[in-house]
C-alpha cells in the first residue's frame, strides 16, 4: 500500500493518505492532532471532520 | 447482488464491513447520507440497505424512506425507532417480559423530582435519545436532582424535558455488551471502568466475556423484542440476574474483534448476503 500526501487544513502539515483510502474516511494529523475527513481522493482533499452531534454514535 | 451501505463518515467499523463484503465477493454500493435526496417513491437501485449512519436522526428518516420505496433495510426503521429512544426500548422490553432496571418517565421538573424521590437515590437521568454515555447524570441526592432538572429544563432542547429516570444499578465497575446477528448471539465483551459510565467511547476497557446460555438467552430475547436484526445489547449483572440496559442498532465493534476472536464484520456481511440470497 502506498501513500499520497495531503495538506492539513488546520496546520498545513503534510498528511499521509493511503492510496486506497475512500472519501469519507477519518484521519488524524500527526502534527496538530486535528481530526480530518478525506473529502476527495483525486486529487486528495482534506477538511476538518465535523464535530460530534447530539445524536451521534452508539 | 447490490448491497447498499448507508453511511456518513467512514469509521473503522464501516471500513471493516466494506472489507468483509469484498471478502465475500460483493462490492457494496456506498450511499452517503449527506448527499442523499429522496422523493418518497424511489431509492437507489439496491437489493438491500445496510444502515451505518453515524446520526440517529438521519438513519431513522432515511430508513423510513427506503422502506417506502420497497427496499429491505438492515436494520429496519422499526428497530431504529425503538432502539434510538430509551423510552420506546423500555416499553418494548417490558412488553416482552425482559428483565431491565426499574425506570420512570415524567414530563415536568416537579413530577420528575417526585419520581426520583419515590424510586430512591441514586438514580440515573438519561436523555431519551442519546449515546456514547453523553449527558447521563447519576443523581445521589435531592440537591443534585433539583439542580440537574432545572438545568435540563432551562438549558436543554425540548426533548430534554422528557425525563427518563432509571434505577442506579451497582454494576461493580463493568457491564456486558453482547452482539446479536440474526438468531445468534455471536460474541460479548465486558466493558470495565473505574467510572460509573462504562462506555468504551468514555474510556472503558474491553475484555472478552463468554457467551453463556444466560447471556445468549437474554440478548436474543432483547433483540427479538426490538424487532431483530443486527444489534448490540448492553447488560447489567445484578443480584437478580442479568438486566437489559440498552439495545443499539448501529453497533460499534472495533474494540470487540480482537478481544473476542470473532470476526464480527464478516459475520454481519455473511448474514446480510444470506438475507438477499434466501
Amino acid at each position: 500500500m502506498g501513500f499520497i500526501m495531503g495538506e492539513c487544513p488546520v496546520c498545513a502539515a503534510e498528511v499521509e493518505v493511503a492510496d486506497d483510502a475512500m472519501a469519507g474516511e477519518l484521519l488524524v494529523c500527526d502534527d496538530c492532532g486535528a481530526e480530518l475527513e478525506l473529502t476527495g481522493t483525486d486529487p486528495v482533499a482534506l477538511a476538518e471532520a465535523p464535530s460530534a452531534e447530539e445524536d451521534w454514535g452508539q | 447482488m447490490k448491497i447498499g451501505l448507508l453511511h456518513s463518515l467512514i469509521r473503522k467499523e464501516e471500513k471493516l464491513l466494506i472489507e468483509a463484503f469484498r471478502n465475500a465477493g460483493v462490492e457494496p454500493v456506498m450511499i452517503d447520507d449527506r448527499k442523499l435526496i429522496m422523493d418518497f417513491h424511489t431509492a437507489p437501485d439496491i437489493d438491500i440497505l445496510v444502515e451505518r449512519s453515524i446520526n440517529h436522526s438521519r438513519a431513522l428518516h432515511a430508513l423510513r424512506l427506503f422502506e417506502s420505496a420497497g427496499v429491505c433495510c438492515v436494520n429496519s426503521h422499526k428497530v431504529a425507532q425503538i432502539c434510538g429512544d430509551k423510552l420506546l426500548t423500555t416499553a418494548a422490553l417490558k412488553d416482552h417480559g425482559i428483565a431491565q432496571p426499574e425506570s420512570r418517565v415524567a414530563f415536568t421538573e416537579q413530577s420528575a423530582l417526585e419520581a426520583i424521590e419515590a424510586l430512591g437515590y441514586p438514580v440515573v437521568l438519561k436523555p431519551a435519545v442519546g449515546s456514547w454515555g453523553r449527558l447521563l447524570s447519576k443523581i445521589n441526592d435531592r440537591d443534585a436532582a433539583e439542580t440537574v432538572l432545572e438545568h435540563k429544563t432551562v438549558l436543554g432542547s425540548y426533548h430534554h424535558s422528557i425525563f427518563y429516570i432509571q434505577q442506579y444499578i451497582d454494576k461493580q465497575g463493568r457491564d456486558i455488551r453482547s452482539f446479536v446477528v440474526g438468531d445468534d448471539c455471536v460474541a460479548a465483551i465486558y466493558r470495565s471502568s473505574d467510572h460509573w459510565i462504562t462506555n468504551t467511547a468514555r474510556g472503558a476497557e474491553a475484555s472478552k466475556c463468554e457467551v453463556t446460555p444466560e447471556v445468549a438467552e437474554i440478548s436474543l430475547a432483547a433483540a427479538k423484542a426490538v424487532g431483530g436484526g443486527i444489534v448490540a445489547v448492553d447488560l447489567f449483572e445484578s443480584d437478580d440476574g442479568l438486566l437489559v440496559n440498552e439495545v443499539n442498532y448501529t453497533m460499534e465493534f472495533r474494540n470487540s474483534i480482537d478481544t473476542t476472536g470473532v470476526d464480527i464484520p464478516q459475520v454481519v456481511a455473511n448474514y446480510v448476503i444470506g438475507l438477499v440470497t434466501q
